[in-house]
């Protein structure tokens, strides 16, 4: 059974399709990039594969059962916009975490937070915009899903940063789970993935295993993009 | 552990021929056990799926070798990390041989700018 499988996806507001004929199937154990530019569909797929969003048509399975209740227990998401309250500490929560997520690893998160070199009573407002998405993904990471959904999660943060989020994805990655990470900055994360889904006007309009498409074009998944997005 | 990695190739590919340099060269020495996959994977900040694909490869090469519960080794046989090196230093030369020429030198031209340097 796959682990995440869209059929006949669409998503209209009024008369606008957002995405149309999403047809999609990923396996376990394999780290995966969502890629499109801005606007194309790409959190809008997330938000249906989150049960966040109603599709018009169509269905989103995890496990084979439809998206609902259950599946929230499995997917640990990481949205483009924070949900956080940035007047809580990070200790709190950790807490808060704690208690909504019956996977939420805390000595795996305080593990991960140790690591930098921050003080868990600071609040999250307090913090530049780079230790707030790292506290974020760690929170994410910490939690033992099938299915991590990762949203930008390299949008304006340092290269340094970057890095710290690229290490952190592949430590806590395991073979029974996959990680979708959605992101137009292709350069600093191709390196990593196991298969592209390139994504435009509501459309997939590619599926690969990366180096397959490497060989193929005898370039990066970066060029290809870009060649095949010009604008 | 350390490669560069070019982002116009198969990162397996590369992970192969890195692998490769660092047993010719004696990083990694014959019969050496080698880290895990998930070790190695982290350490080249590579996906361990692609790590295992150029494990295997080199496994299919009989560069290393699976023991049992043990983990993976490099192999004993030193005439095979002999051929192998042998084949990466053809294929350098080669390659200078080429981009010298393109200067317009010629192979004596070569041989004395190597004896002069040295």
């Amino acid at each position: 059974m796959e682990l995440l499988e869209c059929i006949n996806l669409e998503k209209r507001y009024g008369d606008k399709v957002v995405l149309k004929d999403i047809n999609l199937k990923i396996p376990r154990g394999k780290i995966i990039g969502l890629l499109g530019k801005n606007g194309t569909g790409k959190t809008t797929l997330i938000k249906l594969i989150n049960d966040l969003l109603t599709p018009t048509k169509g269905k989103v399975l995890v496990n084979g059962m439809e998206v609902g209740v259950e599946s929230k227990k499995i997917i640990s998401y990481l949205p483009e916009r924070t949900y956080l309250d940035k007047s809580m500490t990070v200790e709190k929560v950790i807490k808060y975490f704690e208690d909504f997520y019956d996977n939420f690893d805390s000595n795996k998160a305080r593990k991960l937070l140790k690591k930098l070199d921050l003080d868990t009573n600071q609040k999250l407002s307090k913090m530049s915009k780079g230790m707030q998405e790292k506290v974020q993904l760690v929170l994410v990471m910490s939690r033992c899903a099938d299915l991590y959904i990762l949203d930008e999660p390299l949008g304006g943060v340092d290269p340094a940063t970057r890095d710290y989020i690229l290490d952190t994805i592949l430590t806590n990655f395991n073979e029974n789970a996959s990680v979708i990470i959605s992101t137009h900055l292709i350069s600093d994360i191709e390196k990593i993935l196991d298969e592209v889904i390139f994504i435009d006007k509501g459309k997939i309009i590619l599926t690969s295993s990366t180096d397959e498409l490497r060989e193929k074009e005898k370039s990066s998944i970066d060029e290809i993009f870009r060649r095949m997005f010009k604008c | 552990m350390n490669i560069v990695f070019d982002n116009d190739r198969p990162i397996y590919i590369q992970l192969v021929e890195g692998l490769q340099i660092h047993i010719i060269s004696g990083m990694i020495f014959p019969g050496e056990r080698l880290p895990s996959v998930r070790e190695l994977a982290l350490n080249l900040k590579v996906n361990p799926n692609t790590m295992q694909k150029a494990l295997s490869e080199l496994e299919d090469l009989g560069l290393i070798y699976t023991e049992r519960t043990n983990g993976k080794f490099v192999t004993t046989d030193k005439s095979k990390i002999e051929k192998l090196r042998e084949k990466y230093a053809r294929e350098k030369t080669s390659k200078y041989i080429n981009d010298i020429k393109e200067l317009g030198l010629s192979k004596k031209d070569i041989i004395n700018l190597i004896k002069e340097m040295e």
